[in-house]
């Protein structure tokens, strides 16, 4: 634990001590407003709600919080420092959660950063808090999510750019499991049963979850779980490409 | 104690370390020596339970790399090849970071750290980013990092490696004062290093052990070795060379040219008589032209009419000719400006080793 901490740090330093962090945290809060305010017009809605910003988040992560994690083993490999990292006395373990906490809690940051959208629905009527509240969290998970996804193609790649864009790729297969088209298309030839079994593992299904005002259990362990296979697989492909 | 037992890794079909074993004990300063892609680093690696080997094992103060890495990570001190760092961050913030992986606190852990950027010579660029420093710094920090803990066991790949050759006397003075009390393998192929610093060297080729030994008996497989090299001044050196080889002892004698100077490549007998001829005919030559011009004659002669001469001899298998060269030298009255007797040449040793030939 210790040492997963000392990576922690270590990483979520590195964020702020180099311009990704403001790069990213200046896109990710102009992105979601702009979403919010021209796309969706949330003045227009005359509703105080955030959900014309919310549903706005799986689509932003797609894109940013592959950039965010892209570099976390891909830059550890090709610049040899994985060598270092693995003959300390850290564990697999301790690296991976240390390394993608740090990343976790580098977009969580920015995720608060959008407090003044609460402020603002605030300030023109009584949004319902716990909804907002829920869907902070699934938005937060969301992200956990997605993250999980790149670190794992992370792994798999020296190269930054091919890390960024299979785990783009995979986040939108995994978004897109749960879309009312691709469950209508699998409608088509497989039984109702398993295209709805398929559709419980999007992301997408169980973010909007959160988004109605509740904690599902369900919704929760998904994403956790989801996170801990990711992250499994991350030490796998790791073990296995860590000479390389 | 490094105990190396029948360790092999193989990458897909290509086997990169063969079943080496050995052991490294504490004050030992083992040397890896091996021409490249020969397994020095992939052994280190396993060493210090980068890599997992494919089969065999090795342990480390008694701890298995297989079943107790982090025992084994905890007394190693690794700088990898190349000295790979965290660029993004300054050589203070690094040691930290490794200074707490490493276990330190508080007051311990800044000491150690301004411990080491004192040895390492890093105070002046502690602040700086690790990206903007150069290939000499760099390794420096690597060294920092791992020597920190102060550990018993230290595993260097290449470790004066982009050292300008000051830096790299210092680093060969440190290894040389730390092997004392510490069990240090290090890998390079500077040969003279091996002879600067190791107790003990190891080559390798082709992922197998070709020799073992201190360096001292490395040398001892030179062709070389035990041969007398004489560079020999007088006005009748003509006959000098056919001479030479009647000394007992002697299997045979070669011409020396300025070429020749660095010793590696030992010549055939065929080859030394072609150089003797073209020897005597500068010889001549300069008797004729007795003038300035004859300096320029590379093989030494001058104005006098006197010439140099530089030859190797070299001694029957297992006999000892330096003392019957020099009585030889002295009843002929030759005047001489060098007598060596030669160690060895590990060059030599680590060619033929390497290349599959016979040392």
């Amino acid at each position: 634990m210790r040492n997963l901490k000392a990576v922690l740090k270590r990483e979520l330093k590195g964020y702020f001590e180099s311009p990704v962090a403001y790069v990213f945290i200046i896109i990710f809060l102009l992105a979601t407003a702009g979403c919010t305010f021209f796309i969706s017009r949330l003045f227009d809605t005359r509703v105080a709600s955030l959900d014309a910003f919310f549903v706005w988040h799986p689509w932003l992560y797609l894109f940013l919080v592959p950039a965010v994690g892209m570099r976390l083993w891909s830059e550890e490999r090709k610049s040899g420092t994985i060598e270092l990292l693995f003959t300390l006395p850290i564990t697999l373990i301790e690296a991976i959660a240390g390394k993608f906490l740090a990343a976790w809690l580098f977009i969580g940051i920015a995720l608060l950063l959008t407090f003044p959208m609460v402020v603002t629905v605030a300030y023109l009527g009584s949004p319902d808090y716990g909804i907002i509240f829920t869907s902070y969290i699934g938005s937060f998970l969301l992200a956990g999510a997605y993250l999980a996804v790149t670190c794992l193609f992370s792994a798999m790649s020296k190269n930054q750019v091919i890390s960024f864009v299979l785990a783009v790729v995979a986040c939108f297969a995994m978004l897109m499991l749960g879309a009312g088209v691709f469950t209508d298309f699998l409608n088509g030839f497989l039984p109702v049963g398993i295209s709805e079994a398929i559709s419980a593992f999007s992301f997408f299904t169980h973010f909007q979850n959160f988004q109605r005002g509740l904690i599902d259990s369900r919704s929760l362990i998904y994403f956790i779980s989801m996170i801990g296979f990711m992250l499994t697989a991350n030490a796998v492909v790791l073990e296995m490409k860590k000479a390389e | 104690m490094i105990a190396v037992e029948s360790l092999a890794k193989s990458f897909g079909s290509i086997r990169a370390v063969d079943s080496i074993s050995f052991t490294v004990n504490k004050g030992e300063i083992l040397g890896f020596l091996g021409p490249n892609g020969a397994g020095k680093s992939t052994t280190m690696k396993m060493i210090t339970t980068f890599l997992p080997p494919t089969s065999g094992s090795a342990k480390v103060a008694n701890f298995d790399i297989w079943e107790n890495p982090l025992e084994v990570r905890a007394r190693i001190g690794y700088l990898p090849e190349s000295a790979p760092s965290y660029k993004d961050m300054n050589v203070y913030d690094f040691l930290m970071f490794t200074a707490e992986v490493r276990g330190y606190d508080g007051e311990e852990r800044k000491n150690r750290v301004v411990r080491m950027l004192e040895t390492c010579n890093l105070k002046d660029v502690a602040w700086q980013l690790i990206d903007t420093l150069s290939k000499g710094y760099r390794q420096r920090v690597g060294f920092a990092q791992a020597l920190l803990h102060d550990p018993e066991y230290l595993v260097l790949d290449e470790p004066t490696d982009g050292l300008d050759p000051n830096q790299k006397q210092e680093v060969r003075a440190l290894i040389r004062r730390m092997g004392r009390e510490k069990c240090i393998i290090l890998s390079t192929h500077i040969l003279e290093e091996v002879e600067a610093v190791c107790s003990r060297a190891i080559i390798i080729g082709n992922g197998k052990i070709v020799a073992d030994g201190t360096p001292e008996a490395l040398r001892r497989r030179s062709k070389l070795h035990g041969a007398v090299t004489l560079e020999l001044f007088g006005a009748d050196l003509k006959d000098a060379f056919a001479d030479l080889e009647k000394i007992a002892g002697v299997e045979r004698v070669e011409l020396l040219t300025d070429e020749d100077r660095p010793s590696q490549n030992a010549r055939t007998g065929k080859n030394g008589k072609e150089s003797e001829n073209g020897m005597e005919k500068s010889v001549n030559d300069s008797k004729e032209a007795e003038d300035s011009k004859a300096g320029k004659y590379g093989d030494g002669s001058d104005k006098t009419g006197k010439s140099s001469l530089r030859v190797r001899l070299f001694p029957k298998k297992g006999v000892a000719i330096a003392h019957e060269a020099a009585q030889f030298v002295h009843q002929r009255k030759w005047e001489v400006d060098a007598f060596t007797l030669e160690k060895g040449d590990l060059n030599e040793v680590f060619y033929n080793l390497t290349r599959g030939g016979q040392a």
